[in-house]
């Protein structure tokens, strides 16, 4: 059984059916990466994935855990990052507060349900104000945690924002076109961290155009067409011998 | 009536005109997130009531509204509901809150929460769809969401539109005149029955001043939010 199994996932917008049945499979410390062109419902999947949208039907099954479709008052355990394209973070704060916010909050909640008089929330404050820090270091940002998101370059946002994903020690890493917002010479230093990411055996699923980038970042590229998974297989196979007309067709036009 | 009369008479309407202003703020301004949430509500029936209400006080005069809520009670239960009279102990700069003044403070109260409420409403329809899904998917709840990402954006976007209302208010007081309360204009047309006109552009100076103050307080609080974009 595969850490996560993601099977025929189907979402529709009134008439317009997005998602026809979109599945795949992924191991812990892998890097998938979804191609296909506008339209084909990536952001859609991901977004259901990550419960922004809730699928009409499918199921998620991640290390054993069912995970989408819960019954009422069921939860599970499994977390999901998600780095926008767009990288939204929150302007009012700066941003080592950016990072901390979502901590903090846990933090707070955890200390209330523990019951627990001397556990100090001052003390976890330190404790993830620490590790906002190392995010940040990780990401080359450590001389910005002062600065207010309008103060940043696109990259930097981005970048501040992949931490902030990070800092909840997610179990899958999503991104959504995380670059696409960004110009070229920007869009390296994002590409970079996620390349070091890799390094570092965090299991991601990106959604992407950066065709070079997926090809070498990836263990496994999902071509998706019209809403339906089209063709899954290495960068080799997919990028060197696509089986299907759809998939040499992008690739045609793409690269 | 000599200079120093006239300026002790006015100060003391001045007086009635500021608690008027002051506690119409500050129970419109909850009130009106009341509505904002009221009219916004997911549940029909409550949005639509919400938006009744919202309706009538804004296309009513407020004049009128300060006549009907003065009187119509009374009149419906015939006599039995009255406006209190906590005149004794209350006075605070020789203000007269009587069963008038309360009646106008109620009136003002629902008329600006309703405007109040509609330039919430805009603020948080301003706010991208996007800040809440990074909140969302950070694992916060709704509340979390909308206290801590949503609302101090909120805040940067109304200060301007809200600005604009507060210091409307601040001459629209000169209105609870019309069922006699004992505000700055009152006492300033008090003394034009006796013959002398200079008193109402003096009372003019009082609203000039005090919007003054106002506009530099509100222009510091935009400028305190100044340093993030929304």
């Amino acid at each position: 059984m595969a850490y996560l199994e993601i099977e025929n996932i189907v979402k529709s917008f009134g008439e317009t059916e997005v998602l026809k049945g979109v599945g795949f499979t992924m191991e812990k410390g892998e890097v998938v990466s979804i191609l296909g062109s506008s339209g084909s419902g990536k952001t859609t999947f991901l977004r259901c994935l990550c419960g922004l949208e809730r699928a009409d039907g499918g199921s998620v099954v991640a290390d054993g855990e069912r995970v989408f479709p819960l019954e009422k008052g069921e939860t599970h355990s499994l977390k999901i990052g998600l780095v926008f394209q767009d990288f939204r973070l929150f302007p009012q704060y700066n941003v080592l507060e950016n990072v901390t916010l979502a901590m903090n909050l846990l933090s707070k909640q955890e200390i209330k349900k523990s019951g627990d008089k001397k556990r100090k929330f001052t003390e976890e404050k330190d404790k993830n104000e620490a590790r906002a820090k190392d995010l940040l270091k990780k990401v080359g940002l450590i001389d910005k945690i002062k600065n207010y998101p309008c103060e940043l370059s696109g990259g930097q946002q981005q970048r501040v924002a992949i931490a902030r994903a990070l800092a909840l020690s997610p179990d899958i890493l999503c991104f959504d076109e995380p670059t696409s917002a960004l110009d070229p010479a920007l869009t390296n230093e994002v590409l970079k961290v996620i390349s070091d990411l890799r390094n570092e055996r965090m299991t991601m699923i990106i959604v992407t155009h950066e065709m070079e980038f997926a090809k070498n970042v990836s263990d496994k590229i999902v071509f998706m067409a019209d809403g339906v998974v089209e063709e899954t297989g290495t960068p080799d196979e997919i990028f060197n011998r696509p089986k299907k007309d759809k998939t040499r067709e992008f690739l045609s036009s793409s690269l | 009536m000599d200079f120093a009369t006239i300026t002790a008479e006015l100060l003391s309407g001045f007086g009635t005109s500021l608690i008027l202003f002051t506690g119409t703020l500050l129970l419109s301004l909850p009130l009106g997130l009341l509505f904002c949430f009221g009219s916004m509500s997911k549940i029909v029936p409550v949005k639509w009531f919400f938006k009744f209400i919202i309706w009538v006080l804004r296309g009513t005069p407020l004049m009128l509204q300060i006549v009907a809520v003065f009187y119509v009670p009374g009149l419906l239960t015939n006599g039995a509901f009255r406006w209190p009279d906590l005149n004794t102990g209350w006075q605070w700069f020789d203000a007269n809150m009587d069963k008038r003044f309360w009646a106008v403070l109620f009136a003002f109260t629902i008329n600006y929460a309703a405007y109040f409420s509609e330039i919430y409403r805009g603020g948080i329809q301003s706010v991208p769809r996007g800040q809440y899904e990074a909140g969302y998917v950070l694992g916060m709840n709704k509340t979390q969401v909308f206290f801590k990402v949503i609302w101090l954006q909120v805040v940067k976007r109304i200060v301007p539109p809200m600005s604009n209302e507060i210091i409307t208010l601040v001459k629209d007081t000169s209105l609870a005149k019309v069922i006699g309360v004992t505000e700055l204009m009152f006492a300033a047309d008090a003394a034009r029955a006796k013959g002398l006109i200079w008193p109402i552009f003096y009372a003019g100076a009082f609203y000039l001043v005090f919007v003054g103050v106002l506009t530099f307080v509100l222009g510091r609080l935009e400028k305190k939010l100044s340093y993030f974009k929304v």
